[in-house]
Order: C-alpha cells, then structure tokens, then sequence
C-alpha cells in the first residue's frame, strides 16, 4: 500500500488510512468535535466523518437517506464494491430492508445467545491449547499467537468449512479489508472468498452438513429457496465480519491490560468484574467503522450531502464523546452508564454481537488465568491496523510466573 | 417497579438481558421481552435501572 500524502487539515481533508490516524484517532476525534464534528474528505471520494455520538446514532437510523448498499470505508478506486458473482453484495449488512430484513433472519438463530453458549466450550479449548503452545516460552505476540487465531476458527467451526484453511481465510479477510486500498489485494482476498464459497456451496449438494452453510442452502423464504447468489454473499458476510472485528476486539483488550497494571489485576483476581469490563474494553476500543451512501442531496448537521457521498459511520468515535460519557477517553472498568454503540445501532446492529462477546470473554478470561501477569516486551514494536477495523497486529509481550500447566 | 421492553425499539444488543438475566429474556431473533409483567421484584431495582441505562436504543423503560 502506498503512503498516502500527509493530512494538512482534518476538517477537510480527513484520511482514515493516515499513518497518524490509524495510530491515534483519539486525539483526532476530540479536536474534529469542537472544530468540526462532521469533517469532509474529497481523498478517494467525497466522505464525511461524523465524530459525535449524536450524529452517527442519528445516520445510523435514518436508513432513508443512508443506505447500506455501499459500506466499505474505502472506497476502491472507483471500482465496484460488488462481486459480479455477489449479485446482493454482502446481506444483510450491505442490504437496505427488504433484502436486509429476510437475510438478517436466517442469520440470526446461528448466533442467538443461547446458540452462542453450544460454542462456548469449543472457544475455551481452542484458548488453551494456544496458549499452551507459548505459555512456557515466557514471551509471544498476543495478537499473531492468540486472538488472531481464535475467532477465524470459530467462524469455520459455525460455517462448516475446514478450520485447517483459517490462515488462507485470515489472508482473504485481511485483502478485503485491511488491503481494500489496494486493487490487486482486493481483488485476491475477493476471488478467493467466492471462488471457495462456489466450491463449498457445490460440495452440500451431495453432503449436506449440520452447519451454517448448509443450512442457509436448504432454507426457504415465503415457500422459495434461497437464491445461491443470496447464500454465497450471506457466507462471505460472515466470514469476512466474523473475523478481523473480534480478533481486533481480543488484541486491544490484551493491549490495554499489558499497559495498566491495575486493570490487569482487578479482572485477574475478580472475575464478576468481567460483564462491566468487557463493556467498557468494547466501548474504548471499538474496532468497526462502517460506511453508508447518501440517497439524494441532504443537509445533515449543516452539511451539504450529496447523493454518491459516502459518510463513515464512525462508531468508535461515537463511544468517546464526552457528551455521552463521563471521562470518556479514560478506561473505567466498572462503567455503570455504558450506553456504547461498539455493535452499532438500529437494524443493522451486529448479527454476530453475541458470539463476539462470548469470544472476547473466553479469551481474556483464558489468558488472565494462565498469564495474569504480562507486559509489553521492551522496545516492542506495536502495530495497528486500521480503516474499516482497528487492532494490534503486532503485540509482542513477556509474562513471568505464568501458569504452565492446567491449575 | 415495573418495566417493559419496547418491540418495535428493540434492536437485539441484549445489554439488558446480560446484565440482569433475572429480569429479561432474548428470544433466537435477539428480542428481548420482559420476564412476567414486568414487575421488579424486591432488591433487583438497581440491576432493573441499570438495563434501562444501558439499552444503546433506549428501548427499556419504567412503566410505573
């Protein structure tokens, strides 16, 4: 990916993919919301940014004029956001109601939170066994050697796809996502989604499984099957959303607690300390921004909108407004007004909300009981992606009295 | 107390349900209704307040 050229002004010349932004948002949000809480951008094509919690609650649920047909927060120089093969996109989450409202219900069972507790002791032995894999080495790169590993093979383990493949799946979601700047990238990750879906949707014909896969081929809506293109863009969906987002989610937790010695004690030695903090970890460090087309020219906040702007819907940002919350960029563990919008609002809130809190539950309460006490290795270089999800790529760090062996 | 779950609000964050399970329930669509009528019982108050402080769609409320 090239560099882009620096951002001589935030208000008008936002870029989500700048070195800086990607690194610390969080100063950047605070100052767009005195100076200009709805910035533009005419980089790639003309966007806006809305930086309180307010606005983007309030586009969220104003599906008329913000549609979900384009939700990719980089546009992909000028080409399609489709698949010519993904005649739907990806539904529900790139689909406005009808197409979102019939997807979104063969969606929802799989990841139902009584659904989600049948996964949960899976997602607790796949935890171990990581962490058995570094946990007597005194050092690992807890975002590479863990999270990254945990939700893609739940994911597999839901769809029915083989989880030997979750790097080849880890790479795909990566190009569509944290590549989609650039097209040869992209167009790898994509090709190689659908190309596997074609193939594994062809595979059910004659070995029907109990999976999500299968299950989405053999549904009917209103005595109809489901079309195949509609099937294919509902998989990719939930390969691609199911993955970066927790795995991002798991990262900067663990990031947060290596660097505050406190936090790091409190939920190690409390576990009912876990409901309130997950929360909290959720708000201070949402992963997702998505992104919604303008319908027709609109002014909104006393922004001239026009149709084809595409407007970030910047949730993160949401959950830092210190109009909402109270010290809102300091982590307070024990938050009791917590109103956060990590999961989005309105129809098209976060399918898989509840399995990804299952996960990121699971997986900080492996790791604090095993490795309650770590911190950043010295000099350690941590990365961070970020665009449409943010999170530690790199996160090496170094633990002493770790529990090697099962308590 | 007594609080209800408005259906046509409720987008299925299912905040309130994790945070007092005692007094919500989700269905397989993630819609949360309230367990009975609604009625708090004794001593489960701040955990009732606590869901309707929490709800991202400001979808529980106090009906009296």
């Amino acid at each position: 990916m090239t560099t882009p050229e620096p951002v001589v002004s935030w208000e008008t010349d936002f870029d989500v993919l700048s070195p800086e932004y990607v690194a610390d948002p969080f100063v950047i949000w605070d100052r767009l919301r005195t100076t200009c809480p709805v910035a533009h951008t005419d980089r790639r094509r003309s966007s806006w940014l809305p930086t309180t919690y307010a606005d983007v609650v309030d586009l969220a649920h104003d599906i008329e004029h913000f549609s979900s047909l384009e939700i990719s927060v980089i546009p992909f120089n000028g080409a399609p956001e489709r698949e010519p093969v993904l005649a739907y996109g990806l539904p529900p989450i790139s689909a406005d109601p009808p197409l979102h409202t019939w997807t979104r219900r063969l969606l929802l069972p799989w990841f139902s939170h009584r659904k989600v507790q049948e996964y949960e002791p899976m997602t607790r032995s796949l935890c171990v066994e990581l962490i058995d894999g570094f946990v007597g080495l005194g050092s690992a790169d807890a975002a590479r050697d863990y999270a990254q590993q945990i939700p893609v093979r739940v994911i597999a383990s839901i769809l029915g796809v083989p989880s030997e493949l979750s790097d080849t799946f880890t790479g795909w979601v990566r190009d569509v996502l944290e590549f989609a700047d650039d097209p040869e990238r992209r167009r790898h990750g994509a090709e190689g989604l659908v190309d596997f879906f074609v193939a594994e949707v062809a595979r059910r014909a004659s070995e029907p499984g109990d999976d999500l896969l299968s299950d989405l081929l053999h549904s009917e809506v209103d005595g109809h099957p489901v079309e195949e293109s509609v099937v294919l863009g509902v998989a990719a969906l939930v390969l691609i959303a199911g993955v970066d987002t927790t795995w991002s989610a798991i990262g900067s937790s663990l990031w947060h607690l290596a660097n505050h010695a406190g936090d790091r004690a409190l939920l190690a030695g409390d576990p009912e300390a876990m409901p309130l903090a997950l929360e909290e970890l959720l708000r201070a460090y949402s992963p997702v921004t998505m992104a919604r087309v303008v319908t027709e020219d609109i002014e909104f906040a006393g922004c001239p909108m026009k149709a084809g702007d595409k407007v970030l819907m910047n949730f993160p940002a949401a959950n830092r407004d210190p109009a909402v919350f109270e010290d809102a960029d300091r982590v307070v563990l024990d938050r009791q007004l917590n109103r956060h919008v990590a999961f989005g609002s309105g129809i098209h809130r976060c399918a898989g909300s509840n399995l990804a809190r299952m996960e990121l539950r699971v997986a900080l309460e492996e790791w604090l009981r095993r490795i309650p006490e770590f911190r950043l290795a010295d000099g350690a270089e941590v990365t961070w992606a970020g665009g449409q999800v943010r999170g530690p790529r790199r996160l090496p760090v170094v633990f002493e009295g770790a529990r090697t062996g099962l308590p | 107390m007594r609080i209800r779950v408005d259906p046509d609000t409720c987008q299925g964050h299912a905040r309130c349900y994790g945070l007092a399970p005692e007094l919500f329930d989700v269905d397989d669509y993630g819609l949360s209704t309230v367990v009975g009528d609604g009625t708090v019982p004794a001593g489960l108050e701040d955990k009732a307040r606590l869901a309707i402080a929490n709800c991202p769609e400001f979808a529980v409320e106090e009906i009296d």
